[in-house]
C-alpha cells in the first residue's frame, strides 16, 4: 500500500517537473513566440533512394557532422530503385542509380539532371566517365550502356541523351567496380582463366548465376564469346536472334544440369559459396571480401575476356527545388570531397573523383587498393575488422589493369521486353 | 443474413420479436438493419478487395512501354503471355509448362498436408481426452509460426545442402558415398519446405470440424458393429468435409500463388506461376504482371469451385 503512494508521489512530481522542464525548453527555443520555422530551417534533411552499396551509416554521421545534413536512406534493390522512381518520384530527393537504369528513367521525366558547373570536382572526375578511358590512357570496352553513352543530356528538361558533352549531367558519378567470377580455389584446385569454365561440365551441379536478367545475360553472353560459339556486336542491345542464341546455350546448360542453383541478392550467392554448393559462380566484389572474411578460400578471379563492369551516381527527383536543391548539390559535393571515396574505396570499389580518395587514405592503403602493390600492412575494412594479411595483392591488380581489362557494362537493352521474356523461358525450361 | 442471426445479434431491433416492439416500436426497417450490420464488412471488402481487383482487370488490359503505362486498351499483356504457345503445339510453352508445374508442385503439397493434417487433427479430436491437453497441445502446433516463414524456409538450408547435416550424417554411417544433390534446390525440397510451412492450415479446420462431430455417432457406429475402417470412411470423414475443404482451399490459394519458398528451396530455378509476375513488375511491365495474375485467380478460382462443388460448404456450416 505505501509503496503504491509513494510511487505516484513521485512519479505525479516527475511529471510535474517534466513538464515544467518542457515549457522552459519551449520558451528557450523560440518555439513559444511564434517562430515555430526558425527552428525547423536548420534541420537539413535529404532523404536518399538507392542501394546499399553506397549507403553506409558511417558516411551518413559523418556527412552530418562536415555539413548539417541529416541523411534519410531508403534503401532498395535496384530494380526496386527504378520502380520507385516511376510510381512516386515525391518520395525521395536524392536519387543513387545505375547508369543503365537511365534508359528507363530519362524518358519518364521522373528526375532532375545536375548542372556540372556547380559541382565542384567536375572536372576531376576519372576519365572513366568523361572519355572512356583510364587515367593511364587505356581504352575501356564501351559494349553495353557505357556511363559516357548516356552521362549528358541536351538540354535541362531534355529527356534525351546529349552525344557531346554539355552543362546538365544525368548523374554524377559516384562509385563503380569491374566484375568477374568468383571461384573456390581450395575446390576446384587448378587455374581459372576464361568465362568458358562456367560451362564447363567439369563443374556441373556446381555452378551459378544470377537471376537478374539483365545482369545475367551479359554474363551468358562472355560464355558464349569465350567460348568461341558467337561473337557479339554488342553484348549489352543484342538483337532478337542473338538473345535467343543465348538463351539456347543457358537452356542446354540448364538442362544437362549445369547449375546447382541460381542467385538474387548478395547474402543468397555468400551463401552458395560459402557452403561449397557452387565452386564458380557470378559474383560481386564484396561478396567475395565476405566469404573471405568467414575464412573460406574465395577469389575474384580476373578472366583473359576482361570484366563486366557496373556504375552508379546522384541525381535528384524532378520535385526538389529551392533550398532542398541546394542541399542536394551540398551533399554531391561533400560526397565527392573525400571521405566518401576513401571509404568506398577500402571496401573494393572504386571512388568517381581519385585525387580526393587519395587524400582521405594512408598510403599504404592507397598502394594495395589502387597501385595493385603487395600489402604493406595488414589492411582493415572501414569498420575496422580485417580483410587481408600483409603482403597480400588485391585480385585483378591495379585500378589501371582492372578498369583498364573491362569488356562490356551493365545494359538495358533496345529488346529488354523480348530478353526478360526469353528469359522466363530458361528459368521454366 | 438470416433473421435467426439478426435476433440473436438484436433482438429488441427487429419488429415482433418479444416485448421491444410493444415498448419502443421502431421505425428501421428490418433490411435496413441488415445493411447496416452487413456494411463496414462489406465496404472493406469493397475497398480492399474488389476496387483493387478492378484495377488490376483494367491495367491487364492496358499497354505498356519500357517506362510507363499506356491507358488504351490492348490485349498485349495476354498474347505477350501464351506467345509462340499456338506454333510449339503439341510441346508445351512456357507459361503452360510453369502452371503444369506450379500445378503439381500444388497438389503433391495439397495431397500431403491433407495427409498429415487430417491425422494430426484426428489424434488431437479423438485420442487426446482432456480439453485442457486439446488447447495446449493445439497451441504447440502454433509454436512454428512464431517466427518469420522466411527463417523457417531458410533453416532448411545448412540441414539440406550438400555439406549439411543430412548428408554429412548419411556419410558418417556409410550408407553413401557422395552427397545426395536432389536433396536441396530440387523439387523434393520445395515440397518439403511448403509442407512444413502450411500443415498447420490444414489441422486447425479439419479439427475444429472434427471436435464439433456428436461422439454419439461414434458410439453408434461401433455398437451397430462397424470397424474402425468403416466409422472412419463412413461417419469421420464425411462429417470433416468442411475442415477439410476449407483447410484445401488455405493451401491451394497459398501455394499456387507463392514464389517466394520455390525460389529459395528450388535455388530460382524452377518456374513458378507466382514467379512471372514478379519477373514481369521487377521489369516495369505491369499489364503483363496483371494478366498473369488474373490468369492465375481465374485457375485458383476453378480449383475452388471444383471443391466446393464436391461439398456445399454454405450448407454444411
Amino acid at each position: 500500500m505505501t509503496e503504491t503512494t509513494r510511487t505516484t508521489g513521485v512519479s505525479r512530481r516527475t511529471l510535474l517537473k517534466g513538464t515544467a522542464g518542457l515549457a522552459g525548453l519551449a520558451a528557450g527555443s523560440g518555439a513559444i513566440t511564434g517562430f515555430p520555422y526558425v527552428k525547423s530551417a536548420d534541420a537539413k534533411v535529404l532523404r536518399y533512394l538507392g542501394t546499399a552499396v553506397n549507403e553506409g551509416d558511417d558516411i551518413a554521421k559523418q556527412c552530418l557532422k562536415d555539413t548539417g545534413i541529416k541523411i534519410e536512406y531508403i534503401t532498395a534493390t535496384t530494380d526496386d530503385v527504378t520502380k520507385r522512381v516511376m510510381t512516386q518520384p515525391n518520395s525521395f530527393d536524392v536519387l543513387d542509380t545505375e547508369y543503365f537504369s537511365l534508359k528507363k528513367i530519362v524518358p519518364s521525366g521522373n528526375i532532375l539532371a545536375l548542372d556540372a558547373k556547380k559541382i565542384k570536382q567536375f572536372d576531376n572526375i576519372t576519365p572513366v566517365f568523361t572519355k572512356g578511358e583510364t587515367p593511364g590512357g587505356k581504352k575501356i570496352g564501351g559494349q553495353g550502356t557505357a556511363p559516357w553513352k548516356v552521362l549528358y543530356l541536351e538540354g535541362k528538361d531534355s529527356k534525351k541523351f546529349a552525344t557531346s558533352a554539355t552543362e546538365f549531367v544525368t548523374l554524377i558519378p559516384t562509385v563503380y567496380n569491374a566484375d568477374t567470377l568468383g571461384i573456390r580455389p581450395d575446390l576446384i584446385k587448378r587455374p581459372i582463366s576464361s568465362w568458358s569454365e562456367l560451362l564447363n561440365p567439369e563443374f556441373k551441379g556446381k555452378a551459378s548465376i544470377l537471376n537478374i536478367p539483365s545482369i545475367g545475360i551479359m554474363d551468358a553472353a562472355m560464355v558464349v564469346e569465350a567460348s568461341g560459339k558467337y561473337k557479339y556486336a554488342d553484348k549489352g542491345n543484342m538483337t532478337k536472334e542473338e538473345i535467343d542464341l543465348t538463351m539456347k546455350v543457358m537452356t542446354e546448360a540448364k538442362k544437362a544440369g549445369q547449375f546447382r542453383a541460381f542467385w538474387k541478392d548478395f547474402n543468397e550467392s555468400v551463401n552458395l559459396m560459402a557452403s561449397g554448393e557452387t565452386v564458380i559462380q557470378s559474383m560481386w566484389s564484396p561478396a567475395v571480401t565476405k566469404v573471405r572474411s568467414m575464412g573460406i578460400a574465395c577469389t575474384f578471379q580476373p578472366l583473359k575476356e576482361g570484366y563486366r563492369s557496373w556504375a552508379s551516381g546522384f541525381c535528384v527527383s524532378k520535385g526538389v527545388s529551392g533550398a532542398k536543391l541546394e542541399w542536394a548539390y551540398e551533399f554531391v559535393n561533400w560526397f565527392l570531397s573525400g571521405y566518401a571515396g576513401a571509404y568506398l574505396n577500402r571496401q573494393g570499389y572504386y571512388s568517381a573523383v581519385l585525387s580526393t580518395a587519395k587524400a582521405h587514405m594512408e598510403p599504404y592503403e592507397w598502394a594495395y587498393w589502387m597501385e595493385g602493390k603487395p600489402a604493406e600492412k595488414d589492411i582493415k575494412a572501414p569498420d575496422g575488422s580485417l580483410l587481408e594479411k600483409a603482403g597480400a595483392v588485391r585480385d585483378g591488380g591495379s585500378y589501371e589493369d582492372r578498369m583498364g581489362g573491362v569488356a562490356c557494362w551493365n545494359a538495358v537493352m533496345d529488346e529488354n521486353d523480348y530478353m526478360v521474356r526469353k528469359w522466363n523461358e530458361f528459368i521454366a525450361a | 443474413m438470416s433473421e435467426e442471426v439478426l435476433q440473436q445479434a438484436s433482438p429488441g431491433l427487429i419488429p415482433g420479436s418479444g416485448t421491444a416492439r410493444a415498448a419502443k416500436p421502431t421505425r428501421l426497417s428490418p433490411s435496413f438493419i441488415s445493411w447496416l450490420q452487413a456494411g463496414p464488412m462489406m465496404l472493406v471488402f469493397l475497398a480492399f478487395f474488389l476496387i483493387p481487383l478492378a484495377f488490376v482487370v483494367i491495367v491487364s488490359f492496358w499497354d505498356y512501354n519500357e517506362y510507363q503505362l499506356l491507358p488504351h486498351f490492348s490485349g498485349r499483356g495476354y498474347t505477350d503471355t501464351f506467345e509462340g504457345c499456338l506454333a510449339q503445339l503439341p510441346e508445351l510453352c512456357t507459361i503452360g509448362k510453369t502452371y503444369l508445374k506450379t500445378l503439381k508442385l500444388c497438389f503433391m503439397v495439397w495431397a500431403i498436408t491433407l495427409f498429415i493434417g487430417f491425422w494430426i487433427a484426428y489424434f488431437l479430436a479423438f485420442h487426446v481426452k482432456s480439453k485442457t491437453w486439446q488447447m495446449g497441445l493445439s497451441l504447440l502446433c502454433t509454436i512454428p509460426f512464431w517466427t518469420s516463414n522466411v527463417i523457417r524456409m531458410i533453416a532448411w538450408i545448412p540441414l539440406l545442402g550438400r555439406n549439411g547435416l543430412v548428408n554429412s550424417g548419411l556419410m558418417k554411417t556409410g550408407l553413401i558415398n557422395h552427397p545426395v544433390e536432389w536433396l536441396l534446390f530440387s523439387e523434393f525440397s520445395v515440397v518439403l519446405a511448403l509442407v512444413h510451412l502450411f500443415t498447420f492450415f490444414m489441422v486447425v479446420p479439419i479439427f475444429n470440424s472434427m471436435i464439433r462431430i456428436d461422439k454419439s455417432l461414434i458410439e453408434a457406429a461401433y455398437d451397430a458393429g462397424a470397424s474402425g475402417f468403416q466409422t472412419l470412411v463412413n461417419v469421420i470423414i464425411p462429417l470433416s468435409k468442411p475442415g477439410i475443404v476449407i483447410g484445401s482451399i488455405f493451401v491451394i490459394t497459398i501455394v499456387m500463388g507463392d514464389f517466394i519458398t520455390i525460389g529459395v528451396m528450388g535455388g530460382q530455378q524452377i518456374a513458378a506461376a507466382g514467379k512471372i509476375i514478379e519477373t514481369r513488375v521487377n521489369a516495369l511491365q505491369f499489364p503483363a504482371a496483371a494478366a498473369n495474375a488474373v490468369i492465375l485467380l481465374v485457375i485458383t478460382f476453378l480449383i475452388i469451385t471444383m471443391m466446393s462443388r464436391i461439398v456445399d460448404i454454405k450448407k454444411e456450416l
